[in-house]
């Protein structure tokens, strides 16, 4: 089933952290399997922040070797990173198997991604000026407290809580995914795509890597790819109507936007309130009331219907 | 928007009349012979309570309606529903029944008899299976409404979201703004007004009933076709919207009409054994 929400502050900044928290704490009833944010923060000047993890939440529990190990990969990203040239500004651990780097890097990313992510057991979750990439097992509450989300500050934020239907629970496939390479762009996806495969091979021709099996990394991939070709967000969002096939509404942020996309069949939820001020999504009603607990004026997106939102 | 060639007379499509269960608004707190179930609670709608359910939960919610139907109270206001799931469902008794707020998922779902005010917008599939009453939504609904009704009034100001009225079979839906895709999918019986506009495959594979429709139409779904409006069907949209104070933009009489085509395969009036012989 999974729940999905979104919210956007337009020209101010706010709570998220807290904010998507209560949200997505609301949908666990679509979805108690794992919960990821990806949370769009106030950039500092030219510096990336880079979530990554060394190891599965389950691989912990499998021996005494798994700890060495992640201190093993961990060092060797660091030797990676400073290999490359990379100037790290902090280094920070949100569990023993996810970290959170802040540097400044000049080079060029898909290169710094792809040498990491050739270590045995990492995966990058996100790489961006303003995005900050988490997920783990376990409902929003749970996460969040793990990784300290309460009184995160930024504009922009979109969440996922996941009922794992077609691939494993872990957090490889789990959402939000990050749009590699691309810096701050995330996607997260409540549905079933049929011509996964179809369009997986596609995009595995022209150069893009995958790190799960999960459809809903195919719709970030389909992003990335497009706008690598130059074309526009929103462009990017009606074309990926027509040419993903299957029920599917999914979320897409990027550094200042957030945008919306539902299928021609409008067969998966998702109920929208939009002021000047500040824009709510969610899979239920029930997510956006609980950071806005006074009557508003909510509606359902119709079929096939795209919208982007500034921040 | 399909052809308009047809002529629905042409085609044998006006064999349902405007009559019956399902054009009847069933309960009038006013009325003293209303249709009741023997295990039903005896109300007076002039004993009037009120509570807050900020704090409830639904069942919480359902359970302090049972118990002030119980305590033959006929009028209840439920502040701060706060778009919950699953409130204000199967209630089989006349009540007026008022929530200040929104309702989440399958709100009022299978009641039989009750006259339900939402003041504010309801989610998905509302009033599923509804036999009888009215529910009277202010703002926006969500997709699936009025999935399988069987009667009664189901009235939403407001836009709604796709697959209106699917397996419709019977009562009246009416919607002050616009409809999704698939509205009236696998529609049976029953008549659905919509004063704005409806989505794409409009009364898709409907088996039978009428739409009306104010606004354009994206287009018509496998076998609905257009139908020719009649006048005492005209009469009936004007009493009908007017109990509601609603009226499309168009003018009633330009309104446009739309039934089942009957040229799909369950229409063809071969038994199973000869089916299995053209298969």
């Amino acid at each position: 089933m999974c729940g999905i929400a979104g919210l956007i502050h337009r020209g101010s900044t706010a709570d998220i952290g807290s904010e998507m928290t209560s949200m997505l704490q609301s949908l666990k009833h679509r979805g108690p399997d794992s919960t990821g944010f990806a949370l769009y923060g106030i950039p500092e000047n030219n510096q990336h922040v880079m979530r990554f993890k060394v190891a599965e939440q389950e691989d912990m529990k499998s021996g005494f070797d798994i700890h060495r190990q992640v201190v093993e990969r961990q060092k060797e990203v660091d030797g990676r990173l400073e290999y490359l040239g990379v100037r790290m500004v902090e280094r920070g651990e949100a569990t023993a198997y996810s970290h959170r780097y802040i540097f400044s890097y000049d080079g060029d990313m898909r290169n710094l991604a792809d040498y990491v992510e050739d270590i045995e057991g990492v995966e990058i979750l996100s790489i961006g000026h303003g995005l900050e990439l988490v997920k783990d097992l376990g409902d929003a509450a749970t996460v969040s407290q793990q990784y300290d989300l309460d009184g995160f500050r930024g504009t922009h934020a979109i969440g996922h809580t996941r009922m794992a239907t077609e691939s494993d629970v872990d957090i490889r496939s789990a959402h939000p995914y990050w749009a590699y390479p691309f810096s701050d762009v995330s996607v997260v996806h409540n549905g079933q795509l049929t011509n996964y495969w179809t369009l997986r091979r596609e995009m595995e021709r022209r150069g893009h890597r995958f790190m799960s099996n999960c459809d809903s990394e195919l719709i970030a991939v389909y992003i990335a790819d497009r706008i690598g070709d130059g074309e526009d967000l929103e462009a990017a969002m009606v074309r990926s109507v027509d040419e993903l096939d299957g029920v599917f509404t999914y979320l897409v942020a990027t550094s200042d936007r957030l945008g919306m996309a539902k299928d021609v069949m409008a067969a998966k939820p998702m109920v929208l309130y939009e002021s000047d001020e500040f824009v709510g999504l969610a899979s239920e009603e029930v997510a956006i009331r609980s950071v806005f607990p006074k009557e508003i004026e909510t509606w359902d997106p119709y079929h096939g219907e795209v919208k982007v939102w500034q921040a | 928007m399909a052809s308009l060639d047809h002529k629905s007379h042409d085609m044998g499509l006006h064999a349902e009349q405007l009559a019956g269960r399902t054009q009847q608004r069933f309960f009038s707190a006013t009325e003293e012979e209303n249709f009741t179930y023997p295990w039903s609670h005896e109300v007076d709608f002039r004993l009037a309570e009120e509570f807050d359910a900020d704090t409830m939960t639904a069942t919480e919610i359902n359970l302090k309606i049972r118990e002030l139907m119980q305590n033959g109270v006929g009028t209840i206001t439920v502040r701060n529903p706060r778009a919950r799931h699953g409130v204000g469902v199967g209630i089989l008794n006349r009540l007026n029944l008022k929530f200040e707020g929104s309702l989440g998922y399958f709100g009022c779902g299978l009641v039989d008899g009750p006259n339900i005010h939402i003041t504010g917008r309801v989610g998905w599939s509302c009033a599923e299976n509804m036999m009888a009453g009215t529910v009277v939504i202010d703002h926006n609904a969500g997709s699936t409404f009025g999935a399988a009704i069987r009667g009664g009034d189901l009235v939403c100001r407001g836009d709604v979201g796709s697959r209106t009225g699917i397996d419709q079979k019977g009562g009246t839906i009416l919607i002050g703004g616009r409809t999704g895709a698939f509205s009236g999918f696998m529609m049976q019986r029953g008549r659905m007004i919509v004063c704005g506009d409806a989505g794409k495959n409009l009364g898709d594979s409907m088996y039978d009933g009428t739409i009306y429709v104010g606004g354009e139409v994206e287009d018509l779904g496998v076998d609905c076709v257009p139908g020719e409006m009649t006048d005492i069907e005209l009469d009936w949209l004007t009493a009908k919207l007017g109990m509601y104070d609603m009226e499309p933009a168009c003018g009633i009489a330009n309104m446009k009409k739309f039934v089942a085509g009957k040229q799909l395969w369950n229409y063809d009036n071969l038994e199973p054994s000869e089916k299995k012989l053209v298969l």
